[in-house]
């Protein structure tokens, strides 16, 4: 286990060395290497762990040197957020972070309190940092590529790649000791530099509109941040401990409530949505590994890791509500959006809502789909990210309707995207099954209002998708020429995650029993099976199939015989099928829009009402459990 | 046993079945319109008939959807016959669906685009409904296996006739009547062509056809559901309930005007959160 | 009456008739008439169609669409002229836009003539027509590639 520290460690030596090489080249070469070895130390230490037997590992036992440093290191961020604050005229965010961080000094100088075990890995935090260290390491290979492409593509953006990389290995060693922290001052301390690095990443371009999204995001994650600490200095006080753990198992309700709070806050979900979409404008690496396949996790991690003690209270019913609700409104909202990213963003808050509803309920089933959705989605939706990022570098546009037809003009990126919204919500994979216990887990749950949600948003998320997967497949012959830009290491990066979305599935039994299954062994005891295995074979022949049959019949079909005949436009066809003559008798372009239903499903219409009441119902709740509590 | 028998009818007779229902289906209108319509049978010699046709296209690939929307039907149908989970069987019915609207956007062409995104529509205003109708028979009977449903002692719409009614509105979706048949209509004449099958012709429409088929048989199976339970006389009750819903559409599909896409949104999510929601509620606060 | 036969589907075009005869056509749909006792389908659609009935004389406007139009259509069908002008341009004849019969752009199999066509005739055209579709079928069923040939002289 002497590998935890290097497997920190590593990351942060990277971020510290990488700014420092000016030549573009060799940065390139060791960001792979770093990457490269990230991947392999997180394999070695699955290994190592699993030749121990698995199980919970305690590490780190009472080291004060380290306290002191990670208290030195908040003071280093506040002092940072002060300085960015003031510097761009953002006040009330000086308040936030000086309060949490004096907060939380006050309360260990007044209340020390004892910490047996510091770090300690187990299967959920095993699993998350195979996700962080795989998926992370692979966006940060990706991103060596595209960052090249994209500043030639933004002549007007200072090229500070160099500090672009830092920050996304800073980011890889922050989650990873994010993940493993028991105690939870340790915990605060990575989950401030996740904020403070999502901040700094959506500033990158140092855009008006940049500015003000980071600091958006900023202000939230903060006040999420000061709802962690209270929870600290509540723990400390009253219950005596800061372990994660004993909290959970004690079930005290003050410190729970305002954990989940900030798990809230850092999974976006509404009322703290907005932070998320605006988080889009950062350059798409840093959207793909924080805005949708990591860190955005930690606060469903967080979530899940609470779930037994919020188990039928009011906690867990504030939490699922907002969660299902979330769930809903971002779905219905993604209809309306015509930028690709946006889609993206709104999906993934959708999602999110999903297994932030799931831990909320807190029963066996709803953890075995919330962790099941947790793995799916961080890597469908890390891939759907690449794919677009390589399109918008490509086609110079990230407008879903500039997609029209783009299986003829970039066919690998297209079956890339395929693959990535097929496995968002088609039958055999992953996330529908997902979906499919968690509605059974809400009826058992008697939760009927997030059945309803549920039946809802499936249908609204069916819509999106399969507009956008229509548009793809259109095939569309034009005369625009497009050269595909995409480099090799980003190509690379993507076929695995196509190959892992791909492999998940076909493994899905096995992810079942081996990975979750011993999850909710850890964190309730027991561990009964969710799906009957006959449910589980059908599953695995109905995925043979989907593969089988289509190319099947794609063999078949493509030997027969057909006459082709221009598309039927009343016989007006300019002699192909792109133009038609129009009314004067000249020759017009064929276009064909998706329907976006602006005036039913727009963000102006629903976003002031959807913020409005998971605001009210949030405030009203919050201040009925902590008074009930206290 | 069993299972495998229903499945291998289910695979060979629906297409015979639906046809069949599609005569009687022409007949019947042709007669409230005071027409004589024709031979029962013509189904059976339209479907002979387009497959002798020439094979034209406008692209390579939507024989292939089209046929993959026809097997994941059968698919979906079968897993509702062979007994197993409802609601995989409705996940799979929907992505069938899905196929059945990239064929018609794989043609990028004005008519059928537009019938495919009236058909994402209506995959958006239905499917609640039959997701809901999955927990209410599981609420019900306390399982989403058809093979357990059918077995209860009594009948579900005893205790789901708010579904049942939900599930109606909702089947003229599916079986594309009107009011309801915005993507593609079996009538002549409509505003957008033939909607998603407009570039379709010959072998590729038989295809399609067989499929809706097979989703007639499907969803007037999942009508049977409601009335099926242990005793032998329910089966016969279930089938003359199949008759009279079947009968019940087409009378519906020629008193009603096709209404515009915001009014079967409207009416659709409604009349599911009314019908299937307060009757899913009922049935949770009992349980 | 074989398989084609019983199962016609049509496809109505107005190249440049006066509407007389189209509405002719649309009274072979109605209960009086109600073709729809041979299985006829009143589709709309080239491609699913297997008699085109053309009502009016060809001009210039809608040469390139009746072409396209009978393009589309899969093999074997039949061309059915309703109406004196589609036979031979009528009273049109010889205005300055009108190029003549719709036999000068496509083949045309039957002619059914009147101004306007009664429904009766158009009924009595389609029976031909269906015979005509017959020996088509047979001819495409022998030999598809010679029928598609043919198409391209034509």
């Amino acid at each position: 286990m002497a590998i935890i520290p290097i497997l920190i460690a590593w990351p942060v030596l990277m971020a510290l060395v990488i700014p420092c090489i000016r030549d573009t080249r060799v940065r390139g070469r060791v960001v792979y290497l770093g990457a490269g070895v990230v991947m392999a130390l997180a394999a070695f230490l699955l290994g190592a762990w699993l030749r121990g037997g698995g199980g919970i590992v305690d590490l780190c036992g009472e080291v004060p040197v380290l306290d002191h440093l990670m208290l030195a290191g908040e003071f280093a961020l506040m002092v940072l957020i002060v300085v960015l604050s003031i510097k761009y005229k953002k006040y009330p965010v000086v308040l936030l972070s000086v309060g949490q961080t004096g907060l939380l000094a006050w309360s260990e100088l007044t209340c020390p309190v004892e910490s047996p075990t510091h770090l300690r890995l187990d299967c959920l935090s095993m699993l998350m940092i195979m996700i962080v260290a795989l998926v992370g390491g692979l966006i940060c290979i990706y991103a060596v590529g595209y960052m090249k492409a994209y500043h030639q593509h933004h002549t007007e953006y200072q090229d500070r790649s160099g500090f672009f990389f830092s920050m996304l290995f800073f980011f890889l060693a922050a989650m990873i000791g994010l993940v493993l922290s028991e105690n939870l001052v340790w915990m605060y301390f990575f989950w401030e530099i996740t904020s403070v690095i999502s901040f700094l990443l959506i500033g990158y371009t140092r855009t008006e509109e940049a500015v003000h999204n980071s600091f958006r995001a900023l202000w939230m994650n903060l006040l999420g941040g000061l709802g962690f600490a209270i929870a600290l200095v509540v723990a400390a006080h009253t219950q005596h401990t800061v372990q994660l753990s004993e909290l959970v198992a004690a079930k005290a309700t003050i410190p729970v409530v305002l954990l989940a709070f900030a798990g809230l806050t850092k999974s976006a979900q509404l009322p703290f949505s907005s932070w998320l979409l605006g988080a889009m404008v950062a350059p798409t690496p840093s959207s793909a590994l924080l805005h949708s396949a990591t860190m955005v996790k930690a606060g469903v991690y967080l979530l899940i890791r609470l779930a037994p003690a919020m188990a039928g209270n009011l906690t867990g019913m504030t939490v699922a509500f907002i969660g299902g609700f979330t769930f809903i409104a971002a779905s219905m909202m993604a209809i309306a959006q015509n930028d690709g990213k946006k889609v993206l963003a709104f999906s993934t808050v959708s999602n999110l809502g999903l297994i932030v509803a799931c831990a909320g309920i807190g029963a066996e089933e709803t953890i075995w789909a919330a962790v099941l959705l947790m793995i799916f989605h961080s890597v469908s939706k890390s891939m759907l990210f690449q794919a677009v990022g390589s399109i918008e570098n490509s086609l110079g546009s990230r407008d879903i309707e500039d997609m029209h037809g783009l299986l003829l003009r970039l066919p690998r990126l297209t079956y890339i995207m395929g693959v990535g919204i097929a496995g968002m919500y088609l039958a055999p994979f992953g996330m529908l099954i997902s979906k499919w216990v968690a509605l059974r887990a809400f009826v058992d749950a008697g939760n009927y209002l997030l059945v309803i949600f549920l039946a809802y948003g499936s249908a609204t998320t069916m819509l999106y998708w399969t507009k956008w997967l229509c548009k793809l497949v259109s095939l569309h012959h034009t005369k625009v020429k497009v050269t595909d830009v995409t480099r090799k290491d980003q190509y690379l990066s993507m076929y695995i995650h196509a190959a892992a979305t791909l492999g998940l599935c076909l493994l899905f039994p096995l992810v079942s029993s081996r990975v979750v299954t011993p999850i909710i062994q850890e964190l309730y005891g027991t561990a009964h099976e969710v799906l009957s295995m006959s449910v589980l074979t059908t599953m695995a022949i109905m995925l043979v199939s989907v593969l089988f049959v289509p190319s099947l019949m794609f063999l078949l079909t493509r030997s027969a015989h057909r006459d082709y005949v221009p598309i039927y436009m009343g016989g007006i066809n300019e002699g192909d099928n792109t133009y038609f003559v129009n009314s004067f008798g000249e020759p017009e372009h064929l276009y064909l829009s998706n329907w976006y239903l602006r005036f039913e499903f727009g963000r102006r219409r629903l976003m002031r009402p959807g913020v409005i009441i998971s605001a009210g119902v949030l405030i009203v709740m919050l201040c009925v459990i902590i008074g009930g509590a206290v | 046993m069993m299972p495998v028998v229903s499945v291998l009818a289910y695979l060979l007779l629906a297409p015979l079945v639906g046809a069949l229902l599609d005569g009687l289906d022409r007949r019947v209108s042709a007669r409230m319109q005071g027409r004589q319509g024709p031979p029962m049978l013509q189904p059976f010699y339209d479907l002979k008939k387009l497959f002798s046709k020439q094979m034209i296209a406008v692209n390579s690939v939507q024989m292939l959807l089209n046929l993959s929307y026809l097997i994941f039907l059968a698919v979906a149908g079968s897993m509702l016959f062979a007994g197993a989970d409802i609601l995989m069987c409705l996940f799979i019915l929907s992505t069938a669906d899905m196929f059945l609207v990239m064929a018609a956007s794989s043609d990028s062409s004005p008519f059928a685009t537009l019938g495919a995104g009236r058909e994402m529509i209506q995959m958006m205003a239905y499917e609640p409904l039959t997701l809901l109708m999955a927990v209410g028979f599981y609420l019900a009977t306390g399982s989403f296996h058809v093979g357990d449903i059918i077995r209860m002692p009594h009948s579900a719409v005893l205790v789901m006739p708010g579904f049942l009614l939900g599930f109606l509105f909702i089947t003229a979706i599916k079986l594309r009547k009107s009011p309801f048949d915005l993507s593609t209509s079996h009538h002549a004449h409509q505003e957008m062509v033939k909607g998603i099958t407009t570039e379709m012709a010959g072998p590729t429409l038989a295809v399609m056809n067989i499929a809706e088929y097979y989703e007639m048989v499907l969803m007037l199976g999942i009508v049977a559901l409601f009335f099926l339970n242990e005793h032998w006389w329910s089966w016969p009750i279930a089938i003359v309930a199949c008759l009279v819903v079947y009968l019940l559409e087409i009378l519906w599909d020629n008193v009603c005007a096709r209404v515009k896409w915001r009014t079967l949104l409207d009416s659709c999510w409604v009349v599911t959160l009314i019908t299937g929601g307060l009757n899913g509620l009922i049935l949770m606060l009992v349980h | 009456m074989k398989k084609l036969a019983k199962s016609p589907w049509m496809l109505h075009y107005d190249a440049s008739s006066c509407n007389g005869c189209d509405i002719e056509v649309l009274a072979c749909t109605t209960p009086k008439y109600d073709i729809e006792r041979f299985g006829i389908i009143n589709t709309g659609d080239p491609f699913q169609a297997d008699i085109l009935f053309i009502t009016g004389g060809v001009n210039s406007q809608c040469e390139q669409v009746v072409r396209q139009l009978y393009e589309q259509m899969p093999n074997p069908k039949v061309v059915v002229a309703v109406g004196i002008c589609a036979c031979t341009g009528g009273v049109f004849k010889d205005c300055y836009n009108i190029k003549g019969g719709i036999d000068t752009v496509i083949p045309v199999d039957v002619y059914v003539p009147g101004c306007a066509a009664r429904p009766q005739a158009i009924i009595d055209g389609v029976v031909k027509a269906l015979e005509i579709l017959e020996q088509k079928r047979q001819q495409y069923a022998e030999n598809p590639e010679a029928t598609k040939a043919e198409k391209e002289e034509g």
